[in-house]
């Protein structure tokens, strides 16, 4: 195999900044979803579109505005040095940042869905068994929402493992803290290394192909996200 | 009322399809530290022609894998004598086409006025976070970076520092936006009619590094595009000299 360690390192990175970016869009991406399924707020449909914006916007047009905004003269980089973090741009945290943001709408909706699906006679009935919001949410939403959380996750790890434009605006390239995969396979196309780039871009279909076959196995048989 | 819209805009679009095409069109890939003197060059020569230039800006690198793979250019402009080389034995260019248009000139260029104060010392001083330039693979511009730094002995010294744009248009961006402190570009990106725009920067002595040849070459695509020739003819001629060398460049 002509795969390099800067490949492994590449790949790694990819799965390290992956899963870190599913767990924190599960946690993120919860309250929001659970808010947007229970509201009647006028500002249901303008936070929705706000979530669902990743889903059109051009990966270049986020990578840019994080990088200005991370910058020093942003106004996310001067919040960030002010705490003493420094500026984020170049580092393995402002790719996860960037990352969230990315991939929130392949969290939140599925989510969403999964919540509004639950209806309100299951939460009624543990209102009437005198269940506290916390109780119900963790003894009846989590369960009957199971299958819209494993959908969320595997949607939102497999996005952002695809990522390229975020990365390449505000990443820097750098082997091990910021060189992700798909980067890795832009820098071997450019540089002729055709043999790396085909074991890594393979790589990243077969991976990808598994993901969405498991997807829609599990859909076929749970019909959860419509 | 809606069917009338429709008509005229039907023959609108007949007539335009139609009307005979008045001047030729040149498409030329341009090495992305020449942006600023091409679109110079492309207004004059359009101005003085009649030809239409279509001109796409990319890392050298990069535009000889699109040259290779078929992209519609008629001349590329290369940001090193190397690979306009290696186009023209592989058979994508005109035999004897190729020829120095430009002498490049690289500058450590910093957004902050006053950060460099036209002398290696911040450079050596290393009191930054981030140094960007463009990649070396790519772009000879990154390469010539690497040279000045190995020459310095600094190249381990600053392997954590260092951050990559594929182009030198992107390491451009890194700097000018404050997330690299300082970094390694074209003397043509921050400076016109020799004057430095903004910032501070340090024109690195060109003894420091191999000389950043700049070459054209006529692609095989363009060899009977009337407008191609002319805008290589443009491009050796008096105007273009006065504008490259106005972008801080040696002829």
């Amino acid at each position: 195999m002509p795969l390099s360690k800067a490949d492994f390192a590449a790949v790694w990175l990819t799965l390290e900044l992956a899963s870190l970016t599913t767990l924190l869009l599960l946690l993120i991406g919860t309250p929001i979803a659970w808010w947007l399924a229970r509201t009647a707020s006028r500002w249901k449909q303008p936070i929705g579109a706000i979530v669902a914006l990743p889903l059109v916007l051009p990966p270049t047009v986020i990578g840019f505005y994080l990088l200005v905004s991370m910058g020093p003269q942003g106004f996310i980089g001067q919040l960030t040095e002010r705490l003493g973090l420094g500026t984020l741009t170049f580092t393995f945290s402002g790719l996860v940042i960037g990352s969230v943001f990315y991939s929130l709408p392949f969290v939140v909706q599925p989510l969403q869905n999964a919540f509004e699906a639950i209806g309100r006679a299951p939460l009624e009935a543990a209102a009437t068994l005198r269940a506290g919001p916390w109780d119900t949410f963790f003894s009846v939403v989590l369960p009957l929402a199971k299958p819209g959380f494993i959908t969320a996750a595997i949607l939102g790890f497999a996005h952002t493992v695809g990522e390229f434009g975020v990365v390449l605006m505000i990443g820097g390239n750098i082997p091990g803290k910021t060189q992700v995969a798909s980067v890795q396979i832009y820098n071997h196309v450019e540089t002729m290394q055709y043999a790396q780039a085909h074991w890594l871009a393979g790589g990243m279909v077969l991976f990808s192909f598994v993901v969405l076959l498991a997807l829609y196995s599990r859909r076929s048989t749970l019909r959860v996200w419509q | 009322m809606s069917c009338s819209i429709f008509r005229a805009l039907f023959t609108a679009m007949i007539f335009t399809l139609n009307s005979p095409i008045q001047a030729s069109e040149v498409q030329v890939a341009v090495a992305a530290n020449f942006t600023a003197p091409m679109q110079a060059i492309a207004q004059s020569f359009e101005h003085h022609s009649g030809h239409q230039v279509v001109a796409a800006y990319g890392a050298t690198g990069q535009l000889y894998a699109q040259i290779q793979h078929g992209a519609p250019f008629d001349v590329f402009l290369s940001a090193d004598a190397s690979t306009p080389a290696k186009l023209e034995a592989q058979g994508q260019g005109v035999r004897g086409s190729r020829f120095t248009y430009a002498t490049g000139r690289l500058v450590l260029w910093s957004a902050t006025p006053g950060y460099l104060d036209g002398s290696d010392a911040a450079l050596k001083a290393m009191r930054y976070r981030h140094l960007a330039i463009a990649d070396a693979k790519t772009a000879p511009y990154g390469l010539a970076a690497t040279q000045v730094l190995a020459k310095f002995g600094l190249t381990e010294a600053v392997q954590g520092k260092l951050v990559t744009g594929q182009s030198i248009g992107k390491a451009l961006h890194f700097i000018a936006t404050g997330n690299a402190e300082l970094g390694f570009v074209a003397m043509s990106q921050v400076y016109q009619e020799g004057v430095l725009k903004s910032g501070s920067a340090w024109l690195v002595p060109a003894a420091l590094h191999a000389p950043i040849r700049q070459d054209a070459l006529l692609l095989k695509k363009g060899a009977d595009n009337p407008a191609a020739a002319a805008f290589l003819q443009y491009l050796k001629g008096e105007q273009a000299a006065q504008i490259i060398q106005s972008y801080g460049y040696q002829l």
